[in-house]
């Protein structure tokens, strides 16, 4: 699946995207944060505060807990400051 | 050189009841032109509301130089077109544009434009409202600051938070 990240998540992370294959145990949003926290320094500064990151899955906002099966894309910033 | 991001003039059904076009693009808009294409051949509106939002030159009284606006192409159109759908069904709308630009922003340029047009000025104000308040949450777009101390991300306030969940039918 594709991954995106924005504003300090991606510079944290240090890519705007990239492809990933996260194992089958990895199910839900959170499971997947704790997984790419998992992957490297960067990851685990960008994701330090999970709670304050928000996910949207194929352009749509999801919570926490939602399935990432059968997801195209994937996106991780934090609250948005737009208007 | 600046040009559209992306532009995406899409008319919901029934065509000639509820004009709704949603743009992001680097370009400055023309408020008196982007009112006029909205009621340009229409009788049925009596009024259009417009709300521009426009960089600040300081915030929490420190002066700001510059602000950087990045988006997720794609998602942000989508999102802002969820909410201008819901505001036409709930309000008697009789027009909607939204125009958020993306770029970098001196103090005094423009950053967004919010227009409802209706029969009333009621579901018009209440619509402008709704929207901007949905957009300031929802949209994914990220302000970056640049000030005399450095260059950081703006911070979500919850008062927008709260602002937007006024809205929420119970």
């Amino acid at each position: 699946m594709k991954v995106k990240y924005f504003a300090w998540v991606r510079e944290r992370v240090g890519k705007a995207e990239e492809t990933i294959e996260p194992p089958a145990t990895v199910r839900t949003v959170e499971e997947l944060i704790a997984w790419l926290s998992g992957q490297s320094e960067a990851y685990a500064y960008a994701f330090e505060k999970p709670k304050v990151i928000r996910a949207a899955i194929d352009h749509a906002h999801v919570r926490p807990d939602a399935a990432i099966a059968g997801a195209r894309e994937i996106a991780f910033f934090p609250p948005m400051t737009g208007g | 050189m600046s040009s559209p991001v992306t532009t995406s003039p899409v008319t919901t059904s029934p065509a000639t009841t509820c004009p709704v076009t949603i743009r992001i693009q680097q370009d400055d808009f023309d408020i008196a032109r982007e009112i006029a294409a909205l009621t340009r051949s229409r009788t049925d509106i009596g009024a259009v509301v417009s709300f521009s939002g426009i960089c600040r030159g300081d915030e929490d009284s420190a002066k700001i130089a510059a602000l950087t606006l990045e988006h997720y192409p794609g998602m942000a159109e989508e999102e802002i077109r969820r909410h201008a759908d819901e505001a036409v069904s709930r309000w008697p709308l009789n027009g909607v544009t939204v125009i958020h630009r993306v770029g970098r922003f001196m103090p005094g340029q423009n950053i967004v434009l919010v227009l409802t047009a209706s029969q009333h000025r009621q579901a018009a104000f209440q619509a402008a409202e709704f929207l901007m308040d949905y957009l300031k949450t929802n949209a994914p777009f990220w302000k970056k600051e640049e000030s005399a101390t450095g260059t950081g991300w703006v911070e979500a306030h919850a008062r927008d938070d709260e602002a937007a969940a006024r809205w929420t039918r119970s």
